[in-house]
């Protein structure tokens, strides 16, 4: 006997739950997909996103959202100064293999130490007028918290489609992750490019975390649940495409939120791992043609 | 009866030079291990024998890590993973046929060698970022298992039972120590063995460019999958104690952020490219965390080592080693 | 000749994507053979290369290495047969010393196991290859033609049947060309049959007995160098468009 009710309840949240995860992992198909910078300390950044959103929320009752975009401006020049020294440090030398990563590692690891020093362990949440109320269409009901991070997420994929399709610097970001050589041919820096775009990554990484705290409670070592999650979608997805980031994304949600419905919350982290691994092991042309 | 040819004499001078060369650091570690243990017995305290087992851990677990990732250059950021495979197959053991320890640390090794030889077949076929991130997602779902695995203690974590004394041995605490002891000599050796021989060389061939490797007849995949179990059942040996050492183990402990970053700040700190480098990372980063979690909270103790690591990698890439290897050029 | 060739293709098929690299490419390699490969950038003759060491997979086709099917095999296990490569862009391993890049092959390829062996071997072909001197150095220190003369020499410790010596001259002056040449000279009188892909065309009239030309992933032309240059098609394909 399925319950149709469950079920299509699960589905909608399923989702619901993808388009904040295209929010999610947008950065990511940016900085590793189309950059090539295996950027582990994205989710990181999501969190220290949350936590400003927590902050400006408790401290002078700013709407989580608009901290988030307020900073997420800081945060693009914060990042393009993060490629500068990664640049300098490592991929100058052809080093960014090995040392890059240890170098996300340690600032993945640097900002949750830092977040939980400040912030402490307890979970934290916002209040804003959108949290709390839900439509309800049928006999399904979607929650406001749940679908204004949605359409933010959607709306952040279109933005960056068209960033990419209208300006010049979009069209060199593709250029870039097709080939690097390329772009030196036709008289674009690589270099400047790749900063702008890691730049743009961890603004959208910010923003996200003002959506993660307005749909849940948020505590800083809740980032590492992500790691798995942003990655199979950027993998799934074929890694340099945005629509793929999309279905992707949603393809994570509604796993999970079934898996939620059906197993318990306490299986829906291994989803991702068992997508992510699934894809490497199955589908290795598929991410490798490129 | 004829002379020996002075140039053979010369040759042997040489060569028993170069033995002395390669001995010299090794005799240096028994004359520390000694000193250190004569030391703690000395002391006597299980504090001081406690602190001990840590530092040894580190050094294995740092150890294990390098053989992956120093010599072939892929970063497995999974050794919690590894090492709570190591620590729940122990407490299984422990829940049903009660081995000894010393007999449980092999099927722990095999446990977690498994795994890695699985994760490695599965992603080490790809560019060496792929498995790194696969590693990143492992721990999170060797953690999911755990948590809603009832028998091992699910999410609330299981008690684990140690005696008061062992015979011969003395305090049980002592006798971890000691297991610890050999079990970090066992590594470094097997770890010195692995970066003089072939293996270590193909790996080191690998980790340069890997397609020019497997031209030179390099089997590229074999290496690397060697390797990982290699380095995971090292990690694994490391965790099967643990439960004894902790007395309770729960997933946060068995799966904590301690275990991950050490492992990979250390070697990097110490230098990755020779057996030296990890143990000097885990003795000194190891030691220091023992004296500093007294003075200053256990979070603000791992991001001083994490911004050491990121200060290491960004400044100073070759680790202690090679800072020493370059003033030592500059002098000469 | 194809019953006594060391290397042999028939209708090798690469694709990537909807782009057709190769086109069904038919090669034989005789003993002792020395053979230019040459075609316009982007016929396809490093990706042939590359299809027959293994470093990729082909979609059709099958490649034959002394009697035995290799075209599923590994790169690794080719190597191990016989087939040796050096790369158009040098790829030394740069955390290893320069005799220690010539002693990977020989102990993998080769597969000598007495360590006193392999030092000795190692050091014989350095001098082979004029590199005696560099034994100890890294090979951040070598110079554009001694990173050629590197590659060359780790190709040969491989003790290959085969070698395919991609490019191994490009970027180098005229007197250093001439050092390679005479180097793969050297190596063709100890047996090992040579294919040379190469776009310096002195140096493939000099070196080549037969020449097959690539244009467009399909071979347009086989057979000695000046029958080759002055075939129309050849000349169209070189200096039309």
């Amino acid at each position: 006997m399925v319950n149709w009710d469950l079920l299509s309840n699960a589905l909608v949240s399923g989702v619901l739950l993808g388009g904040f995860y295209c929010a999610v992992a947008v950065g990511i198909t940016i900085a590793f997909g189309m950059l090539d910078i295996v950027n582990i300390a994205h989710p990181a950044f999501i969190m220290m996103g949350a936590f400003i959103a927590y902050f400006f929320n408790t401290s002078y009752g700013v709407d989580p959202l608009l901290a988030c975009i307020v900073a997420a401006p800081f945060a693009y020049f914060g990042g393009r100064l993060m490629y500068r020294l990664y640049y300098l440090a490592f991929e100058r030398h052809g080093e960014e293999s090995l040392q890059g990563l240890a170098f996300f590692f340690g600032l993945l690891f640097i900002i949750e130490v830092g977040l939980l020093l400040i912030f402490g362990v307890d979970y934290r949440f916002v209040e804003a007028r959108y949290i709390g109320p839900s439509i309800q269409l049928g006999f399904v009901s979607i929650p406001w918290r749940l679908l204004l991070p949605t359409i933010v997420g959607l709306a952040m994929v279109g933005a960056v489609a068209l960033f990419n399709a209208k300006t010049f610097t979009g069209r060199a970001i593709l250029a870039v992750s097709q080939d690097p050589g390329a772009l030196r041919l036709v008289g674009g820096n690589p270099v400047h490019i790749k900063e702008v775009a890691f730049g743009i990554s961890i603004a959208t990484a910010i923003v996200a975390g003002a959506l993660l705290i307005i749909i849940q409670p948020v505590e800083p070592s809740i980032g590492r649940d992500f790691i798995g999650r942003v990655f199979a979608i950027c993998v799934l997805g074929g890694m340099t495409s945005l629509p793929g980031t999309v279905i992707a994304a949603m393809l994570l949600g509604i796993a999970e939120t079934l898996t939620t419905t059906y197993l318990g919350p306490s299986w829906s982290p291994a989803i991702s791992f068992g997508i992510l691994l699934l894809t490497l092991g199955v589908r290795p042309a598929g991410i490798l043609g490129r | 009866m004829s002379l020996p040819h002075a140039s053979d004499k010369a040759v042997g001078e040489k060569r028993s030079r170069m033995r002395a060369a390669t001995l010299l650091p090794l005799a240096g570690m028994a004359v520390a291990i000694a000193i250190v243990f004569f030391g703690l017995d000395w002391v006597g305290t299980d504090y001081a024998y406690l602190a001990a087992y840590t530092v040894l851990q580190f050094v294995v677990l740092s150890t294990a890590w390098n053989i992956l990732g120093g010599y072939a250059g892929y970063v497995n950021f999974a050794s919690a993973a590894f090492f709570a495979v190591g620590v729940y197959t122990s407490v299984i053991v422990y829940k049903t046929v009660k081995l000894p320890l010393i007999a449980t640390m092999p099927l722990a090794a095999i446990a977690a060698g498994l795994l890695g030889l699985g994760v490695g077949y599965l992603t080490l076929r790809l560019r060496g970022t792929f498995f790194s991130i696969a590693t990143l997602a492992l721990s999170v779902v060797m953690n999911t298992l755990v948590v809603n695995w009832a028998f091992v203690g699910g999410s609330r974590g299981v008690y684990v039972l140690r005696p008061q004394s062992i015979d011969f041995f003395g305090p049980y605490t002592r006798y971890l120590c000691i297991v610890m002891l050999i079990l970090s000599i066992i590594s470094v050796l097997i770890a010195r063995a692995v970066e003089k021989s072939w293996f270590g060389r193909g790996l080191a061939a690998l980790k340069d460019d890997e397609i020019a490797a497997e031209c030179a007849g390099v089997p590229a995949l074999r290496l690397k999958l060697a390797a990982t179990a290699l380095s995971g059942a090292l990690m694994g040996a490391a965790g099967a104690p643990f439960p004894f050492f902790v007395t309770y183990v729960d997933p946060a402990t068995a799966f904590s952020l301690t275990i991950a970053v050490n492992t990979i700040a250390m070697p990097l700190i110490g230098g990755t490219s020779t057996w030296i480098g990890p143990v000097i990372g885990a003795v000194l980063l190891g030691s220091l965390q023992q004296i500093a979690t007294v003075t200053i909270s256990s979070a603000l103790n791992l991001l001083i080592v994490g911004v050491l690591m990121v200060i290491f990698i960004t400044l100073a890439p070759n680790g202690i080693v090679g800072l020493v290897q370059k003033i030592r050029e500059r002098r000469s | 000749m194809s019953t006594a060739s060391v290397l042999s293709s028939r209708g090798v098929v690469k694709k990537f994507g909807g782009f057709t690299a190769l086109t069904g490419i038919d090669f034989d390699l005789g003993p002792n053979e020395r053979v230019g490969l040459i075609g316009p950038n982007g016929s396809g003759k490093s990706t042939f290369v590359n299809c027959l060491t293994g470093a990729l997979a082909c979609d059709a086709g099958t490649i034959d290495f002394g009697g035995t099917d290799i075209t599923d095999m590994a790169a690794w296990r080719r190597a191990r047969l016989g087939l040796a490569r050096s790369f158009q862009i040098p790829r030394p391993f740069r955390g290893l010393t320069v005799r220690r890049n010539i002693e990977v092959p020989l102990a993998f390829a080769a597969g000598l196991s007495d360590q006193a062996q392999i030092e000795a071997e190692a050091e014989d072909v350095l001098a082979r290859v004029g590199l005696a001197a560099k034994s100890r150095k890294g090979p951040r220190s070598l110079s554009q033609v001694e990173l050629r003369k590197l590659e060359l020499g780790r190709a040969l410790a491989a003790r290959p049947k085969v070698l395919i010596a991609d490019e191994a001259m490009a970027g180098l002056s005229d007197s250093e060309v001439d050092e390679i040449l005479v180097l793969l000279m050297q190596l063709n009188d100890s047996g090992i049959a040579i294919v040379l892909i190469e776009h310096i065309m002195r140096a493939v009239v000099r070196f080549s007995q037969r020449v097959i030309v690539l244009v467009a992933g399909a071979k347009i032309a086989e057979g000695t160098p000046m029958d080759v240059l002055s075939h129309p098609e050849v000349v169209r394909a070189y200096l039309g468009q």
